[in-house]
């Protein structure tokens, strides 16, 4: 029978499964960071349990992290005890962390595909729901709750129901100034937030295939924000090509590559849903409300209609229906989180602003992915032009993404940021959140306004 | 994990849609390293002013009504994967979300948590908005092992899907783990095989 991808990795990793019920889904790659793992470490304690298989769990601090000097004990408490408390788990537990001041510290999702520990054909989870960034290397990835990273750590094992197939294709040629965020961000805002759930995306197309490493992980990243489980894009040499020579890809990569290169959907095989769109139709966008759906191109004029969750969304970031976004003042602009802090990204932001000013009304801030990130950029002198643009280069860490750190945006404020959640007080409590491209943050962090960044580029 | 039968209780209505774990539960209150404590901070920018004080018009303020049920528009639970939300809304007391249409992560930890997600179909969920709209102290009665959700005054009824096994552990207080754990020699199975 003709199967997708997605069916090819996870029937190979169904170990069990229960009669009506769920499947036992056995684990490869097991992510965890500060947050969402002290219950389930502690819960193990409890039951006077070890973690199973020690070496396929990977540990890294970024949510909490501070994002100026590191290597300073954590000034607020809490956050202090989450960070000791993993390393702590660590040791015990016999894990490898990448914590703060270890040369591959960083979000977790950067730091698993730089490291080449993430794979195509493999099953990697994390307590996160952005988890499904790895997919882009052709892997099943995705976000659990604190109960399941207890069961993997105790068993490598998680129950789950398998999800349904969606088939998401984006043809032909991206035009100037539009980046793979534009596409998801396109994506997301025809579908909706809800659009995805119960499904697990796999992106197809010439426009997908054309696109970079990480800018289909941009892509893959965002595919819970339309309440998808996951996406996956079938690996290529573009893939092949991002791994070779990482550190933690197989020795016999040559051998590793000729299985890879079998991960793909067959022809004949059936989705039980499946879209089309065309590359040509996305323009740079940007949303005006409260959910990442709630996005229109730059050129467009936020949408006129009596609906409840408009109305809300509007009141709180204080615009208005018909309304224009060209030309709205803004205070802050992030560039970082997991979906756009990579050296791309970085590259993209600071070839516009190289030889401008930051508009005075603005703070910048320029937060890398993760230490190699920040190695790299120094290393091209990236922070050279940051500085000369009256902008500077942080260290790595989850930041204003969640603002669970003092990287938070006022109550009021307005920020253009790269990540990918504008929830009411995602970024800080009151802080209006408007997600876009790096390329428009960069274009936003020069002229202090939303611009279309088209009007910049020659 | 607390075993669930039937619930016959007031309900809290939540007429929104969309609504994200980010509000159920604030980023800034996840530092915790237990999982006691989150009802406090349950829906807290809703709930509360920046100083703290109640916010009068949000509806968990509101005394009229109160229960071990949650009602809420679509798509509820959207966002990130943190099971915290789940654990404020057990731990303010609620134990059933009536919806008709759950994120599925959120899914997911609620039933991993004993608080059982029920799905309705949209024109149910208006009925009981309405019901309790006319009447606060409306009761609904979920029935698990019958799966079945009765809005008391009208009788109205409807059954609701659970997955027979996720069904069996709620009734029986079971959790994925200890399955998982009695799964160890065909884990070690699998892996040798491959
Ligand atoms: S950067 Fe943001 S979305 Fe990504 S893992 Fe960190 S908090 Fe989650």
């Amino acid at each position: 029978m003709a199967t997708t991808l997605f069916d090819k990795i996870w029937d190979a990793h169904v170990v069990q499964a229960i009669e009506n019920g769920p499947q036992v889904l056995y684990i490869d790659k097991h992510f965890i960071h500060e947050v969402t793992t002290p219950q389930a470490f502690a819960g193990l304690d409890k039951r006077g349990l070890k973690v199973a298989r020690p070496k396929q769990t990977i540990a890294t601090a970024d949510h909490n992290v501070p994002t100026k000097n590191q290597l300073e004990p954590i000034k607020e408490a809490l956050s202090r005890k989450q960070v000791e408390a993993l390393i702590a788990n660590c040791q015990n537990h016999n894990i490898e962390l990448f914590g703060l001041g270890h040369p591959f510290q960083g979000i977790v999702h950067v730091i698993g595909p730089e490291l080449g520990i993430t794979q195509p054909g493999i099953t990697i989870v994390c307590g996160d729901s952005h988890t499904s960034t790895h997919g882009a290397f052709g892997a099943i990835a995705f976000g659990i709750g604190t109960s399941e990273v207890e069961q993997v750590l105790a068993t490598q094992c998680i129950l789950q129901t398998k999800p349904k197939k969606m088939r998401i294709n984006v043809e032909g040629v991206l035009g100037k100034g539009v980046t793979s965020k534009d596409i998801i961000l396109y994506i997301i805002s025809k579908i909706s937030t809800s659009g995805g759930t119960g499904y697990f995306v796999e992106y197809a197309g010439s426009a997908i295939r054309s696109l970079s490493m990480e800018a289909r992980m941009t892509i893959c990243n965002m595919s819970i924000e339309m309440g998808a489980r996951g996406g996956i894009i079938a690996p290529d040499e573009i893939t092949f090509d991002y791994l070779r020579g990482r550190k933690f890809v197989p020795e016999n990569f040559d051998d590793a590559v000729a299985k890879w290169q079998l991960l793909k959907t067959d022809d004949d095989a059936v989705f039980d849903k499946e879209y089309h769109f065309d590359a040509a139709d996305i323009a740079p966008m940007v949303t005006y409300g409260t959910n990442p759906a709630m996005g229109i191109k730059i050129t467009d004029t936020i949408p006129n209609n009596d609906d409840a969750g408009l109305e809300k969304a509007l009141q709180y970031m204080d615009f208005q229906k018909g309304q224009s976004l060209i030309g709205k003042n803004i205070d802050y602009v992030f560039l970082g989180s997991c979906t756009n802090s990579r050296m791309e990204d970085l590259r993209q932001f600071c070839a516009l602003v190289k030889g401008k000013q930051k508009a005075e009304n603005v703070t910048v801030w320029v937060v890398p992915g993760s230490k190699q990130v920040e190695k790299q950029a120094i290393a091209e002198g990236l922070d050279k032009i940051l500085i000369d643009a009256g902008m500077e280069l942080r260290e790595p860490g989850c930041s204003a993404c969640l603002g669970m750190n003092e990287d938070k945006i006022p109550a009021g404020k307005y920020c253009i940021s790269t990540s990918n959640r504008n929830f009411e007080g995602r970024q800080g409590q009151g802080a209006r959140t408007l997600l876009a491209s790096p390329l428009m943050a960069a274009a936003a962090a020069v002229t202090g306004k939303i611009t279309d960044v088209r009007e910049l580029l020659d | 994990m607390e075993k669930f039968t039937t619930i016959n209780s007031q309900a809290v209505p939540l007429n929104m849609e969309d609504v994200d774990t980010d509000q159920i539960i604030p980023a800034r209150f996840l530092k915790a390293t237990t999982r006691e404590g989150f009802g406090d901070n349950l829906f807290r920018d809703w709930r509360f002013n920046a100083d703290n004080s109640l916010k009068e018009n949000f509806v968990l303020n509101n005394k009229t009504y109160n229960g071990k049920i949650l009602v809420v528009g679509k798509n509820f639970g959207c966002g990130s994967s943190r099971e915290h939300a789940a654990w404020s809304i057990f731990d303010y007391g609620f134990r059933v979300v009536v919806s008709s249409f759950f994120a599925d992560i959120f899914r997911n930890n609620a039933l991993n948590n004993g608080l059982l997600p029920v799905v309705v179909s949209p024109e149910f969920l208006q009925k009981i908005f309405k019901e309790i709209e006319k009447n606060p102290s409306t009761k609904i009665q979920v029935d698990l092992e019958n799966q079945t959700i009765t809005i008391e005054t009208t009788q109205e009824k409807e059954t609701f899907d659970i997955n027979p096994y996720k069904k069996t552990c709620l009734i029986n207080g079971y959790d994925d783990f200890d399955y998982l754990m009695s799964m160890k020699d065909k884990i070690e199975a699998f892996e040798a095989s491959r």
